[in-house]
């Protein structure tokens, strides 16, 4: 168990080192950055007094080398833009990022698995029909797109809830978090249902499809020849088995969401850090861009290994190929 | 022997007592007649074997006696009584109450009757608690002892394992084990040795067998073999296409086969005297059972048919409770 955490932790190391260099290399396709550092009346050579202060004269390996160096240190560079240092302006931004999704992340979960279990329990019948038409609808329909709808209805036309910012937050040691004051829920609740709904949208469908998959099976029926109550055979013999692919889901989508939350973000003036990257990429923040990328890569291998972990906890055969 | 004739002639003692069973599917090509009119009459601790090919309806009879016929299946009609209850009258309660309580079932493929990612123990202990007010220590209990009855060493670390962990023959001894749990008066047996090695299909009905005895429980051993039943049935059926084509005690089915289709199966077990020598097959295969022919469903394949085999054989039913549907029987009619 132990081995195989490290030998995660070695693949991770090895993701991000790739994955620096194609960000770098990337970046230095795109464009130059020494515009947006300098005045646009420069001259020549004010502008080569500022490129070699950032480094940027140098050939890219040599940047890239220097870069890597830093990091090793925990120094990612400062933004162009700010000054501050890059990690520490993203790390600001990511508990609002985390807290949001976690929020429509469990949205999704408890909603969406016992809708997909009820229509995969009772395919036939008009209500799993009509989740599913719903489910459709959920993911096929535009994120951007459900969010103004939430505005125009909850903010606009019920004026219940706020459409933009975070509200009012707490600081629990050092995060700062919408989730503990009720202002902070008001800003939260619209943010995570537009984004919510999408997932439970692919949550049901893959409830379903497991659910639909595992009931005609032997140890179902056998469990029913039992005498097992419904109620268990359902909610411990069935749930224990569909749980492998809702994990999976549930695992990639909450990646994804975290990584690329910038739509949900942007229609809510949302401060997390997908805005941050999408600004950053405009004006070609190299610094952010790469520590951003940086994080996010070792983000989704952790979260990987959590899935992983969570498999061994559901699955014993699972648990089994680790040991050998 | 328990369950000889005249002693079954009285229904009110018998254990289970099945008439005119049909369970049919509906499904998009037409309606498929898995069981079409089967009439079981079991004495208390009596062993029936059901004999078959694959596909004659065998699971589907013994799932209709535990109300465990799932869309687009229904059982359509026919009475059926366990020990006096009308079973046909019961709610999904009591229907529950029924299933792993008075009747057991232990399925074909050991692999996929256990659930694989639940312990053997919680597995062992919802089968009791589902049926009797005790607590996780006791059902714990009762699960160690009816693992040691049905022969299993070390049960404790068995009880700690995954279905993944233990062999074929070993989870089948479990799912035996688990259908002993709460004393049932009848366990049906769903072809339980075929997916087991042959030394190991033995041993089980061997073991099978004693325990039935011992606790007087009622036996109905599914198989598409009529070697395995042979040495353990006290009597016989034999199902071809969703009927019971001969009933009789093992004794007189294997000796003195009525019905073309029984001869036709015992004449492809393999035995000291046919060894080497080329098995006789029946001809052809089972018909499909959707939209049978009118007539005998076996006439295709029977090499004794006559023109009267174009009507439905009827069910002949000789004094000592002999009965075969069949209008060309071997050995003549009997006087
Ligand atoms: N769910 C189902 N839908 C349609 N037909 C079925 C279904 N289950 C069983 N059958 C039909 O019922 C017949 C009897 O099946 P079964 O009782 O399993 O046979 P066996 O004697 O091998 O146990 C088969 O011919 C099969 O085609
Ligand atoms: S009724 Fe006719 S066809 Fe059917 S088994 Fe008897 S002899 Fe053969
Ligand atoms: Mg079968």
């Amino acid at each position: 168990m132990l081995l195989f955490i490290i030998n995660r932790l070695i693949q991770a190391a090895g993701a991000v080192v790739v994955m620096s260099m194609l960000v770098f290399i990337g970046l230095y396709l795109i464009g130059d950055p020494t515009a947006m550092l300098v005045s646009p009346e420069a001259n020549d050579l004010e502008r080569a007094a500022v490129r070699q202060a950032f480094g940027l004269d140098q050939p890219i390996w040599m940047q890239y080398l220097t870069f890597v160096g830093n990091a090793a240190r925990g120094d990612f560079g400062r933004s162009f833009l700010t000054g501050q240092p890059a990690m520490q302006l993203i790390l600001e931004r990511m508990p609002a990022t985390i807290e949001m999704v976690v929020v429509a992340i469990g949205f999704a979960v408890l909603v969406g698995v016992p809708l997909g279990m009820l229509a995969g329990l009772r395919p036939k019948a008009a209500s799993s029909k009509a989740v599913m038409t719903v489910s459709i609808l959920g993911f096929s329909l535009p994120t951007f797109w459900i969010g103004l709808m939430l505005i125009m209805f909850f903010s606009v036309y019920l004026g219940l809830l706020p459409s933009s910012g975070r509200g009012s937050t707490v600081s629990v040691g050092g995060l700062s978090l919408s989730v503990l004051t009720p202002d902070g829920w008001r800003h939260l609740i619209l943010p995570a249902l537009t984004l919510g709904l999408a997932k439970a949208a692919l949550i049901i469908r893959v409830t379903r499809a497991a659910t639909r998959e595992v009931l005609p099976m032997d140890y179902i029926k056998f469990a029913r020849a039992k005498g097992v109550r419904p109620r268990r055979v359902v909610g411990v013999h069935l749930l224990r088995n569909i749980l492998i692919p809702i994990v999976t889901v549930t695992g990639l989508e909450f990646g994804q969401a975290v990584a690329f939350a910038v739509v949900t973000e942007t229609v809510f003036a949302w401060p997390g850090m997908g805005k941050l990257l999408i600004d950053s990429i405009i004006i070609l923040d190299r610094p952010v861009v790469v520590a951003y990328l940086v994080l996010m890569v070792f983000f989704l291998i952790m979260l990987n290994l959590v899935v992983d972990i969570l498999y061994m906890a559901i699955d014993p055969t699972a648990r089994e190929k680790v040991r050998d | 022997m328990i369950g000889t004739n005249s002693a079954r002639a009285q229904a009110a003692e018998n254990l289970l007592s099945i008439k005119g069973l049909k369970t049919h599917f509906a499904t998009r090509a037409g309606v498929v007649k898995a069981v079409d009119g089967v009439d079981i009459e079991l004495a208390k601790g009596e062993i029936l074997g059901l004999v078959g090919e694959s596909g004659s309806g065998k699971s589907i009879t013994g799932f209709s006696i535990l109300g465990l016929i799932d869309p687009p299946g229904r059982v359509v009609s026919g009475s059926m009584t366990y020990n006096g209850k009308d079973l046909t009258a019961l709610n999904e309660e009591g229907w529950r109450q029924l299933r792993g309580g008075d009747i057991a079932m232990i399925f074909q493929d050991p692999s996929m009757t256990l659930n694989p990612v639940l312990r053997i123990d919680a597995q062992m202990i919802e089968a009791m608690q589902a049926h009797a007010n005790v607590n996780r220590a006791q059902a714990y209990a009762r699960a160690r002892e009816v693992l040691v009855m049905v022969g299993i060493p070390s049960p404790d670390e068995r009880l700690r394992s995954y279905p993944h962990e233990l062999s074929g023959g070993m989870r089948q001894r479990i799912a035996i084990a688990i259908a002993l749990m709460n004393k049932p008066g009848l366990i049906i047996a769903d072809e339980p040795t075929t997916a087991l090695d042959v030394s190991i299909q033995g041993q089980i009905i061997h073991e099978m067998k004693k325990l039935c005895r011992q606790v007087g429980t009622a036996l109905i051993w599914v198989t598409h073999d009529l070697a395995v039943v042979a040495g353990l049935a006290d009597r016989i059926a034999v199902m071809y296409a969703g009927r019971i084509v001969e009933l009789g005690t093992t004794e007189e089915i294997i000796e003195n086969p009525r019905h073309p289709y029984t001869k036709g199966l015992i004449d492809s077990v393999p035995s000291r005297s046919t060894r080497g020598s080329r098995l006789h097959q029946i001809p052809g295969m089972t018909p499909s059972l959707l939209n049978l022919p009118q007539g005998c469903a076996f006439r295709e394949r029977c090499a004794y048919a006559v023109a009267a085999c174009g009507d439905e054989p009827l069910n002949t039913i000789e004094p000592d409770g002999r009965a075969y549907r069949c209008w060309n029987p071997l050995g003549g009619p009997r006087p």
